[in-house]
């Protein structure tokens, strides 16, 4: 049997909608491991939304978007550099066409770094902040 | 006009990016996650990663192509084919916002989408259509097919491109088809109407290539033969169809223009007519809203830029030619090389190229996006490269494309090119005796 793309998100849904802590899958020439944990746990089959550099962790966009820092124009940013976060604090939202995306930072520390300027662009994968891991 | 977003990937992003130069456009293209290092992201001015590999998350997602094409201060969007190049929403949303979608407008790319839809306007604009209607049941579809004659072909109003058509060879089959048809057609198109049609059994792809300006001025390019097909998707396509009588080809091109006029069509776009080879009779199958893979063996003979004319018609240029100055010169023929294993049921062959080259061959033209060391990724279609030759007559592009596929050197993934070469060499094709069943028959 060989495995599509499509057949690991598949996969990956049914785990999503599941109480399974774990999953472990193989078949010829591919290895599955999915392991359920909280939002810092990095996810099979899509990159990661933090990635590791020099100790410190990127948060990566998760989507292409405009970058807002804070909640509206004139509100004080989610967070500035030296702010504490936890998980599932929010970092910032990407704007999708009118869709509002809140940002979760994916993992407890201290912000050190903003890498965007409020209201730009941002790619799929590009950093947003990078974090001192707690 | 001064930049383009390039909404697709591949060969034809590279396509549409060349154009855009030579009309002094800039190019901004979103690319996925697997195509960050492709050829089109390193030729146009700007790429932006819209999203992860697979295209259901990147680029079939309208509302990233429009929210990327502005963040990026473009002022209109390109879509290519396949993804979201026939898709009405991003049609209406980049106008929403300002852009200029290169297609027509949303409005006739529903109407046209909605294959009942785009019958129903054909036979309205005197176009021959093919026997057939709607059915909604199994007993409807048997007691239509009593009417028509086996086999029958079952097809999605939502389908088109040749996706979502089943054939039937008697009343057990059809009672097997009609309900998996309409349930696979209602996953895959958001839509479970299908129909059945008449089918010819000896039948010939011919399409007319048809443009119209903003003003509504309305010209044909020629028609190209598309027969040498394999399950419903091309493989060889050539301009102008060979053995065609010239009242035959007046028609069918008279036919393309009468249906773009009818539906209001604007910029480029191929009217579908399915030729019995048998009776010579031709009928309307459907239209396609957006530039075709196989344009360039139009552009050969009529020694024009396709993508370019869009580009011109979305701004708003008249056509600047009559049907009076489009000429032809020669025969043009493409074939498409694929990455795919032709012994193993032509699965794809994703993979590394660890060699690509093309010949410079007089008459031979490649667009490609492959380069040594370039992936194939498994996520899109598994199309390498077209090579389309352009001689003075049907022999001799032949002969320069059978060149080509000889010399062309690729390594690291299956393709096939043992299956073009058998075809072009293959008596059948030279004598153009070829239909739209004659490849599974005669070569696989």
């Amino acid at each position: 049997v060989e495995l599509t793309d499509d057949d690991v998100r598949e996969i990956l849904r049914i785990v999503a909608e599941t109480p399974l802590a774990e999953l472990s899958i193989e078949t010829a020439g591919f290895t599955l491991y999915v392991r359920r944990g909280d939002a810092s746990a990095p996810a099979a089959a899509s990159p990661p939304a933090a990635a590791e550099t020099n100790g410190l962790v990127t948060i990566e966009a998760p989507m292409l978007g405009t970058f807002y820092r804070a909640e509206g124009p004139g509100r004080a940013p989610f967070v500035e550099v030296g702010a504490t976060v936890e998980p599932d604090t929010t970092v910032c939202i990407i704007e999708v066409m009118k869709m509002m995306n809140s940002i979760p930072a994916g993992v407890a520390g201290t912000i050190e770094e903003v890498c965007e300027e409020n209201a730009q662009l941002v790619e799929y994968g590009q950093p947003l902040f990078r974090v001192r891991p707690a | 006009m001064r930049r383009v977003f390039v909404a697709n990937r591949g060969e034809i992003a590279l396509r549409i990016i060349r154009a855009c130069r030579e009309l002094g456009l800039e190019t901004v293209i979103g690319t996925s996650e697997a195509d960050r290092d492709s050829l089109p992201a390193r030729g146009a001015d700007r790429a932006v990663c819209i999203g992860p590999g697979p295209a259901a998350q990147s680029y079939l997602r309208a509302d990233l192509v429009v929210q990327a094409a502005l963040g990026t201060g473009c002022d209109a969007i390109h879509p290519g084919y396949g993804f979201l190049a026939e898709s009405p929403q991003l049609a209406r949303m980049a106008r929403e916002h300002g852009l200029v979608f290169v297609g027509p407008p949303s409005e006739v790319m529903e109407l046209t989408g909605d294959k009942l839809r785009a019958r129903e306007e054909a036979a309205g604009a005197g176009l021959p259509v093919l026997r057939g209607r709607e059915v909604d049941t199994a007993g409807a579809a048997l007691a239509l097919a009593d009417e028509l004659g086996y086999p029958v072909l079952v097809k999605a109003a939502g389908g088109g491109g040749g996706r979502g058509i089943k054939l039937a060879r008697d009343g057990t089959e059809l009672e097997a088809v009609v309900g998996l048809a309409r349930s696979e057609a209602g996953a895959a198109f958001g839509d479970d109407r299908v129909y059945l049609e008449h089918f010819i059994a000896a039948a010939r792809h011919v399409e007319v290539q048809i443009a119209a300006d903003t003003s509504g001025a309305t010209v044909h390019l020629g028609e190209r033969d598309c027969s040498v097909q394999r399950r419903y998707q091309k493989v060889v396509e050539e301009a102008p169809a060979p053995a065609l009588p010239e009242a035959t080809r007046a028609a069918l091109t008279e036919a393309g223009v009468a249906l773009a006029r009818a539906v209001g069509y604007r910029n480029l776009g191929t009217v579908e007519f399915v030729l019995d080879a048998t009776t010579g009779e031709f009928f309307f199958l459907e239209v396609n809203c957006r530039i075709q893979v196989e344009h360039p063996v139009t552009e050969a003979v009529t020694g024009r830029d396709l993508v370019a004319l869009q580009l011109r018609i979305a701004e708003g240029e008249p056509l600047g030619f009559s049907q009076d100055d489009v000429a032809f010169h020669g025969h043009a023929i493409e074939c498409r090389l694929n990455a795919e294993d032709v012994t193993h049921d032509f699965r794809p062959t994703p993979g590394t190229l660890s060699r690509f080259s093309v010949p410079d061959l007089p008459g031979l033209r490649v667009d490609t996006h492959c380069h040594p060391g370039a992936v194939v990724p498994p996520y899109y279609d598994s199309l390498l490269a077209k090579l389309i030759a352009h001689g003075r007559d049907r022999d001799a592009a032949i002969d320069v494309l059978l060149q080509a596929l000889e010399e062309i050197e690729v390594d690291g993934v299956a393709t096939n090119r043992s299956l073009l070469t058998s075809v072009l060499e293959h008596p059948d094709f030279r004598g153009a005796e070829m239909t739209t069943g004659w490849l599974e028959r005669a070569a696989v």
